[in-house]
């Protein structure tokens, strides 16, 4: 059997790794391209949120590579994506595609019906080659994570531009192919190398910096978010996500025996705004928020898919925040008529108003009030 | 000492609790203030104070808060309805409703906005009521008391939502028998002319503002109409089994589990789906029901979308063309 599955960022090279270790046939999808989105918009509803109509181009154009059964997370609620699996497998149906669909629901409190799923699907009755497949992703994905975090940095001062972005792809290639974890954390550390490599230029104060907060689909998959880092880095800002690839399946797969203090800190920090979780990372969101403040950051960029639920919550209270913290947030909800020029605008006005923000601040010696920058809506 | 004031904006859950809630209150010695039905200026007052991105239903809510406000009121009734039953929620907007209008409309009255969870701890509600209670009174069995009466209240406003009666509509048919046997007899497609299920979150089928009054217009046409309320849990909860996994939206389950129903005994002639634009669970929901429909092509379906733009003479049109449509079907 022939498995595939959505493309999120790099994500690919864990679920290639793993699902290979278990012994399953892999058909990437191709990466996802204008076509990939046309095929998905003219298939999913036509309110479905992004991400949605992304996978269903994916798996259509995986299954003109042959591809026969798809995996992907399921989730309880409450936001939509849950619930993505089983309307996309109506639209497959409806459309004559015979997929086999393979949803793996989150543990409810114990690893067991995950693991039981797994062994159902890919025959595979060893716990141990499970163990390893997984460890084998996840060693991965955290060499992947070190090597975008670093990116977002050094991108900023990059004497050639591109050269960044070709170090990264490097980088992912040779975590692609590592076969072992030994190879995996040599092939990550010489990612890292690569960028040490990559020419700066100096002599130039400090960068901005700058955290991008959201919903994670939109800020793991460069296709949708249209290369905002590397459209930010380019304009020498220096950025931080609020989530990587590694937390993403911890709050996805709802391991809450992974779960770190960091999360009880950034609960904590969107206390005095939202007092609950409102799902998807709309709680993080605001209190990411806060804690880039804190740690001086010069700015927040919210990206989001129109019509997304936690992050319209956010959306609602970022003004506050602010207002409160003194940071001036951007606000991008996109969705598939979204153009890279329309934003890239949009960010270098943002750009300009950070740096001219920190000028005066410079020149006065003190804290400037935080521009409020209303900017709503999508396209136009 | 004056009684306490606490107002509830008539949006939102309100259309599914109001018989509860307004019990429980004025049982606990509240004087309560619902604001006004929705107007063009609740809505147009929420669409400015609320963002761009919103949903209109959380717009209209915003209209509806700062109605209460100009009414004057010492609280306003706004819990966060988590969930109410076991391994279902309610939408992430609404979990985060509390919190926007606190933070989007200052300055502003206090906020009544205990947090109502029972999908893991049923016993949890005992707890809220007592905090929810305490800007009132804080006599237990006074608590106790209005509890019953509202539970009781609520439980009759379900029956009469079961047997025909529509909110916001004057209640016709309301004193018959349940319009759907719990054994999935379906009795209302023997009534005399055709019958049209309207079905959708309640706050747009019972907002005769927001549905631009569709109820009315159908019935105007001889038209009798059904609701989702009128479809007994049980068929619904049938329906759900069926499917591969459970929703996990409360108000979703009810629209999807009867819309399944009603396609599958054909027990009406014809269904509308009203949905908010921009609504998360309705853009599923809506996919699933629209799909369902188009495969068995038995009963005519029509989504509509409803936005701050829905105008009365579009929404007519597009009427007639269904109706028809369900004249030609069910003949
Ligand atoms: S977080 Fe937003 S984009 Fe993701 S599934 Fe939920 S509503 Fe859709
Ligand atoms: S369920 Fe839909 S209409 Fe209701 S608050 Fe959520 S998004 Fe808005």
């Amino acid at each position: 059997m022939k498995v595939t599955f959505p493309h999120m960022g790099t994500m690919w090279v864990a679920a290639k790794a793993i699902l290979e270790d278990l012994d399953l046939e892999v058909v990437v999808p191709p990466m996802p391209t204008r076509e990939t989105m046309s095929i998905g918009v003219k298939h999913a509803p036509e309110f479905a949120c992004l991400p949605l109509k992304v996978n269903v181009g994916n798996y259509i154009e995986a299954f003109q590579r042959g591809a026969e059964a798809i995996v992907m997370a399921g989730g309880v609620g409450p936001c939509r994506f849950g619930y993505y699996a089983q309307v996309e497998r109506e639209i497959l149906d409806d459309l004559g595609y015979p997929y086999r669909m393979i949803v793996l629901e989150p543990p409810k409190g114990h690893l067991g019906d995950l693991i039981n799923e797994i062994k159902d699907f890919t025959g595979q009755r060893s716990l141990r080659r499970i163990y390893r497949a997984v460890r084998l992703g996840l060693a991965k994905m955290a060499a992947l994570d070190a090597v975008e975090r670093q990116a977002g940095i050094v991108r900023a001062t990059e004497a050639e531009p591109g050269a960044t972005s070709r170090a990264v792809r490097k980088a992912t290639n040779l975590i692609d192919r590592a076969a072992l974890i030994e190879d995996i954390r040599t092939a990550g550390q010489r990612g890292l190398d690569f960028l040490e490599a990559v020419p700066r230029r100096d002599g130039e104060p400090a960068p901005l910096r700058v955290g991008l907060i959201g919903e994670v689909y939109m800020l793991l998959e460069p296709f949708v978010n249209l290369d905002i880092e590397r459209q930010l880095g380019e304009m020498g800002v220096i950025v931080e996500r609020h989530v990587y690839l590694t937390d993403w399946i911890r709050s996805h797969l709802a391991l809450d025996f992974l779960r770190m203090d960091h999360e009880r800190e950034t609960r904590k920090a969107a206390e005095p705004y939202l007092r609950h979780w409102v799902g998807g990372h709309g709680l993080e969101s605001i209190g990411n928020t806060v804690l880039y403040a804190r740690r001086g950051f010069d700015g927040v960029i919210q990206v989001a898919p129109l019509t997304c639920m936690p992050e319209i919550v956010a959306r609602s209270l970022l003004p506050v925040v602010s207002q409160d913290v003194d940071l001036p947030v951007l606000s991008l909800f996109l969705d598939e008529h979204s153009g890279e020029a329309g934003i890239k605008t949009r960010l270098e006005a943002f750009v300009d108003l950070l740096t001219r923000r920190r000028e005066s601040r410079q020149r006065a010696g003190r804290p400037a009030v935080a521009p409020q920058l209303e900017v709503s809506g999508h396209r136009r | 000492m004056d009684d306490v004031r606490v107002g509830i904006p008539r949006a939102l859950l309100y259309h599914e609790y109001a018989a509860l809630w307004t019990t429980f209150l004025s049982g606990l010695g509240a004087e309560v203030v619902v604001s006004d039905p929705t107007s063009k200026t609740i809505l147009d007052e929420g669409v400015k104070a609320a963002v761009d991105e919103a949903c209109l239903p959380v717009k209209v809510f915003y209209g509806h808060v700062l109605d209460l406000c100009r009414k004057g009121v010492d609280y306003i009734f706004l819990p966060r309805v988590v969930s109410v039953e076991r391994r279902a929620f309610s939408c992430p907007k609404l979990l985060g409703l509390p919190d926007m209008i606190r933070h989007n409309l200052r300055p502003f009255p206090y906020l009544i906005d205990e947090t109502v969870n029972l999908s893991r701890k049923p016993r949890q509600l005992y707890g809220a009521l007592w905090r929810v209670a305490a800007p009132i009174t804080r006599n237990p069995l006074r608590i106790a008391q209005a509890w019953r009466r509202a539970t009781k209240a609520h439980a009759e406003f379900q029956d009469r939502l079961r047997c025909g009666y529509i909110p916001g509509i004057q209640a016709a048919g309301a004193s018959g028998g349940a319009i759907f046997t719990e054994m999935g007899r379906a009795d209302a497609a023997g009534a005399p002319g055709l019958t049209v299920a309207v079905i959708g979150h309640s706050y747009n089928v019972y907002d005769r503002h927001i549905s631009l009054d569709i109820v009315s217009k159908l019935r105007q046409w001889g038209v009798h109409v059904v609701t989702a309320d009128m479809v007994p849990h049980q068929l619904v909860q049938e329906e759900m089994e069926r499917m591969p996994k459970d929703l996990f939206w409360s108000t979703g389950r009810r629209v999807l589990g009867s819309a399944y129903y009603l396609l599958r005994s054909r027990a009406v002639d014809g269904l509308v789906h009203l949905v908010s634009f921009g609504c998360g669970p309705d853009s599923l929901v809506g996919e699933l029901v629209q799909r369902r429909a188009a495969r068995l092509r038995t009963t005519p379906f029509l989504l509509l979308t409803l936005d701050e733009h829905s105008g009365e003479a579009g929404l007519v049109t597009r009427l007639e063309a269904f109706m028809d449509m369900v004249g030609v079907a069910r003949r």
